[in-house]
């Protein structure tokens, strides 16, 4: 199988005990662009992304069907150690929740555990710099990670992810506990660390969507409560002309 | 959810875009009639009332601007809106074609009229009924309507065609004929000018509706082909 997408998954389906709640999701992710995940409360997007580097696994009752390949591997193979893919793909959350450690300690503790040999001060600097953080703290990293402002302490988050090099950064609502310019940092430093990064992020904001984002996905619940993508497209079409009705009705704010 | 507000305002803008579009057909069949007349005093009046024209149309842009800048406008909103601005200048340009023709009037000053006008007017009426229907489907956002209209352009030019013609053989027999005709010949490029603004408003209005751009027909090509045939 190529390699041509980051991560791909086919007829994914997450369920509660008997209950489905994300049915048949076959989408491709580009590797190196954004993705965003949009569509309203209660359709799925968190599970569908949690279920990208197996958070789900966590939740009791909880079940996956179908595949999800990264690099050809289907993450929900036998052979498969969970852990590992959470190396390689990481997470961002809605609330920022550094450790309570230093800021320094929040970076390295990670790479530590994960067998980071190298030089720790570089990585930190490093990881620091790539989350566009490092000038702002520079002078104080030994000081806790709880006294940074609720934007430092996302992007002292996502340092920290991507210290330990994922593959892929997962994000789920990443600034919405975050004040307006804090946001706008954010989403600048998500077209910096595409880059090197596959991002995929699940927003409520759809003008973040929009100006953040490469491709869109939209989600909507079926008859049946199952929350599935209807419309998978470049976010320039998505919120210019999209195809399906139901995407038009959402993103012209006259449903959700 | 009906996002009342904001379509109680789209509405707003539309109805100031109707009000704009019967201000621009007012102009053009007036400075036609003034013409005929040999009536300078309406004239005057119509190049006067070209300023609440380009007012009214400057109205509406701040209207669509402040929309988009606090209602994000997405998807068919967005196209609305942006194909809006355009419409509005289209109007205001054939608005400025009345003017012209108003202008070309009131510089005659004295001079009796070349010939007495018969498709001059006849154009006038054509783009102005051509005008007052694209309008009512870019209301109704009606594609079959929109697709209809830019046929009628043929006639419009085929108008034209005839009264160039015609223009020359007069120059051809009286030379000293020549500025008096070429007063005409600017008053049916105007009108023929008008006809083609009315197809770039239907096309915004396809486009509106369906998100796809469809150039209908240049009729810019259709009378330069003419004239080498």
């Amino acid at each position: 199988m190529e390699n041509k997408y980051a991560i791909e998954s086919n007829n994914l389906s997450i369920h509660y005990g008997s209950y489905t709640a994300v049915k048949n999701v076959s989408v491709k992710i580009q590797p190196q662009k954004i993705t965003a995940i949009i569509g309203p409360s209660g359709c799925g997007k968190s599970t569908l992304l949690r279920a990208l580097n197996r958070m789900n696994d966590f939740v009791p009752g909880c079940h996956v069907t179908g595949e999800l390949f990264l690099q050809g591997q289907n993450l929900y193979g036998n052979q498969i150690d969970p852990v590992e893919v959470r190396r390689k793909i990481g997470m961002v959350f809605q609330k920022p929740n550094p450790f309570p450690k230093s800021i320094y300690e929040n970076i390295a503790w990670g790479a530590r555990i994960n067998g980071f040999k190298g030089k720790m001060d570089e990585l930190v600097e490093q990881s620091l710099r790539s989350a566009a953080l490092w000038d702002e703290v520079k002078d104080k990293l030994q000081e806790s990670a709880y006294a940074l402002s609720g934007g430092q302490q996302q992007r002292l988050c996502i340092a920290r992810t991507i210290a330990i090099q994922p593959e892929i950064i997962l994000m789920d609502e990443p600034a919405s506990a975050l004040d307006p310019i804090s946001t706008l940092r954010i989403e600048e430093l998500m077209q910096e660390l595409k880059k090197n990064y596959t991002i995929i992020i699940v927003t409520h904001n759809m003008q973040q969507a929009a100006r953040a984002s490469d491709f869109t996905a939209m989600m909507m619940i079926d008859d049946n409560r199952a929350g599935g993508v209807i419309e998978f497209d470049e976010t320039k079409k998505i919120f210019t002309r999209p195809s399906d009705k139901r995407t038009e009705d959402y993103v012209t704010g006259r449903f959700g | 959810m009906i996002r009342k507000t904001f379509e109680s305002e789209i509405q707003q803008v539309k109805d100031e875009v109707i009000l704009l579009g019967s201000m621009v057909e007012h102009a053009i069949l007036g400075s036609v009639e003034a013409l005929k007349k040999r009536d300078i005093a309406a004239s005057e009046k119509i190049m006067a009332e070209d300023k609440e024209i380009n007012k009214k149309r400057f109205a509406i842009e701040n209207q669509l601007m402040i929309l988009i800048a606090t209602q994000q406008p997405m998807a068919h909103d967005l196209r609305l809106l942006a194909s809006t601005m355009e419409i509005i200048s289209e109007l205001e340009r054939m608005g400025d074609y009345a003017k012209g023709i108003a202008n070309i009037n009131v510089r005659m000053g004295e001079e009796a009229l070349l010939k007495p006008l018969i498709d001059i007017p006849r154009m006038a009426q054509i783009g102005t009924s051509m005008l007052h229907r694209a309008l009512s489907a870019f209301i109704n956002e009606d594609v079959e309507v929109a697709k209809s209209i830019p046929v009628e352009d043929d006639e419009v030019d085929a108008l034209y065609n005839q009264i160039y013609r015609e223009l020359m053989l007069i120059i051809i027999q009286d030379p000293k004929s020549i500025e008096r005709a070429n007063w005409l010949l600017w008053v049916a490029h105007n009108l023929e000018r008008v006809a083609d603004r009315v197809t770039n408003i239907c096309e915004r209005t396809i486009f509106i509706a369906t998100g796809s751009f469809s150039e209908i027909k240049s009729s810019d090509d259709e009378f330069w082909k003419g004239q080498h045939r």
